[in-house]
């Protein structure tokens, strides 16, 4: 009976799989592979690629790791450290995780009416002084990919942050007291022992906010700008594929629907590569004392 | 060498410094610096929060009234005194989150019973918590996607289409995973000895958890049923294309088979719409959602600080 239940899960994950891959399966033998690197997407001519959304959802999440992962592993030492009393700490890991609390369209909301009016002015600089850069070579003029970054910061910031906490918390105090032993400071230790010894967890944690960046929708399909033509630039309007899944598929059919589901497919394909290789790395990775 | 000499080099060692800590030495100065980051980390990492929640309770809370809180939202237009209200979002948001409960409870529950009751160790469950881990993995707009494709399309339930009772399905595919694990590491938590008790003195397995492990393991149950509600109840993306949005109450059961509107999809909808008056619904239905979000959350953290384990 029970056995039944749990069988539930792994039924459904399947029936995921199948259903997608059933569903987009007269566009995967109409496009093949060419559907990942051609970027047209137009319903009257029925020819669709995904470059461009796939593109947007690779540079989106790896680039607000690259912000979140520093920011986040940073705070997580500040809270695991004794900077400060720990009330003060225990504050600020609590308003983190109720940051985790928020929902997504709420942050969509903000970005949209508060964040992006406040960010566009200092995003016009960097246009104004790196503008060579094809990165930032065009203006800013309202919704685009670099303030679905932020917001996905935003995002992701608690996942890394607690994460990273509980597994420096999880290091035994002997090492950290071995190392100040030895003559070594307290940033040698958390550099050289404790972060370490906690890497398993933390790789896990950035793996975890990673698989959560690529499939996160709403936030980000509020404030991307929503474009299917490409541009390298990130002040220009873009695509992810969560955000052209909850655009177009309330209103679309035949190939289309099939485009979107395999999309659909390839997104789910992604995160669950990262979400085994995060499950790999924690055991691999994980320091035996 | 004699120990006057020794004591000499040591008194010249004292008189030169280098045994008293030196601010401005590079070593000090980078223990510093790195001190200073992490502080601006930590400083940064709460700001979004502040503004976020100072945002959503300036803009929303100002025009919460109770007109707002039950009144049918009217069609999106430019006049700021008819815009309606929130209302049968709130009841949509509750409705669906029900659904989802009601569905994922008895099998999150049940699944969690089998990990930790009857096959601890096994490869089956092995597989089980590597799916459910998958399955917390799962983006939640696949679930929309998935939910689309084998509800909605082939209306299946009824004949119906876009629904709330699909909306709930998508949503309890995202709060199973929560439940899971929780009840899994709620039962692992109950001593042995009382399993062992329950069975010496005759009890069958089924009576012993239902009777013994289950009770005991009953508030961190909750504390994962609470959670799995909160994180369905803020979810957006299974909503917009299983259960769309719909601007009125719902009459009868029978409409639980018809578009049902929630706060997220209400946010998400109006958000987008260029009128001034849509936005502050918008704002206002934030307001709504967060509070309730928190409360659970709250909540949650109230069963597990009151659980402090029983001393068996």
């Amino acid at each position: 009976m029970v056995l039944a239940l749990a069988s539930v899960v792994a039924l459904i994950l399947l029936s995921i799989f199948v259903v997608i891959f059933f569903e987009s399966r007269e566009s995967i033998s109409r496009y093949g592979l060419n559907f990942l690197i051609t970027s047209a997407w137009n319903p009257v001519t029925d020819e669709y690629g995904a470059f461009t959304a796939i593109y947007g959802t690779l540079l989106t999440s790896f680039a607000s790791l690259l912000i979140a992962v520093p920011l986040g592993v940073g705070t997580a030492i500040f809270i695991t450290e004794d900077f400060v009393n720990k009330k003060i700490r225990n504050f600020i890991s609590v308003m983190v995780e109720l940051l985790a609390a928020i929902p997504s369209v709420v942050l969509g909301l903000w970005a949209i009416f508060i964040l992006e009016p406040f960010l566009r002015p200092i995003f016009q600089l960097i246009h104004k002084f790196l503008g060579w850069i094809p990165f930032f070579s065009t203006s800013p003029i309202g919704p685009g990919i670099a303030p679905a970054i932020i917001i996905l910061v935003v995002m992701i910031l608690p996942i890394i942050t607690s994460i990273s906490k509980d597994s420096l918390n999880q290091v035994p105090q002997r090492l950290r007291q071995a190392s100040y032993g030895i003559g070594a400071t307290r940033w040698t230790t958390i550099f050289n022992v404790i972060i370490p010894a906690a890497i398993s967890g933390i790789t896990g944690g950035v793996l975890l906010a990673l698989g959560r960046a690529m499939g996160e929708t709403m936030a980000v399909t509020m404030i991307i700008g929503n474009s299917n033509s490409f541009s390298w630039s990130i002040f220009s309007p873009g695509y992810t594929i969560s955000a052209m899944l909850a655009n177009q598929f309330g209103e679309a059919d035949g190939t289309q629907v099939s485009s979107l589901m395999y999309a659909a497919l390839i997104l789910m394909i992604l995160s669950l590569l990262v979400n085994i290789f995060a499950q790999w790395a924690v055991k691999k990775l994980s320091l035996k004392y | 060498m004699g120990c006057k000499e020794t004591k000499s080099k040591v008194l010249d060692m004292y008189n030169n410094h280098s045994l008293i800590v030196n601010p401005n030495s590079k070593r000090n100065l980078l223990e510093k610096i790195f001190t200073l980051l992490s502080i601006i980390c930590a400083i940064v990492a709460i700001i979004p929060l502040m503004l976020v929640i100072s945002f959503v309770l300036i803009k929303g809370g100002s025009y919460i009234s109770l007109d707002l809180l039950i009144l049918e939202p009217e069609p999106p237009g430019d006049d700021l005194l008819s815009a309606g209200g929130i209302g049968p979002a709130i009841v949509g948001t509750l409705i669906m989150s029900l659904i989802a409960a009601i569905i994922s409870i008895p099998i999150g529950v049940g699944g969690g019973i089998f990990l930790s009751e009857f096959s601890k160790n096994g490869n089956f469950a092995k597989f089980i918590r590597f799916g459910t881990n998958v399955l917390a993995g799962v983006p939640s707009i696949i679930a929309g996607v998935f939910i689309y494709a084998i509800i909605v399309s082939t209306k299946i339930i009824f004949g119906s289409m876009f629904s709330a009772i699909a909306g709930g399905m998508a949503l309890s595919i995202l709060m199973l995973p929560t439940i899971i694990k929780t009840t899994d590491e709620g039962l692992k938590l109950v001593p042995d000895d009382l399993r062992k008790g329950a069975l010496g003195v005759g009890a069958s397995k089924f009576t012993m958890i239902t009777n013994i492990t289950l009770p005991i393991a009953f508030r961190s149950i909750s504390t994962g049923v609470v959670l799995g509600i909160a994180r369905a109840a803020g979810e957006t993306a299974p909503l917009i294309f299983t259960a769309l949005f719909s601007r009125y109450y719902i009459t009868g059961l029978e409409d639980l088979f018809y578009e049902m509107s929630s706060l997220s999809v209400l946010i998400y909808n109006f958000a987008l719409e260029p009128y001034e008056a849509q936005n502050q619904l918008a704002w206002s239905a934030s307001f709504v959602l967060i509070i309730i979000l928190l409360g659970m959350n709250i909540l949650s953290r109230w069963i597990t600080s009151s659980t402090t384990e029983k001393n068996f």
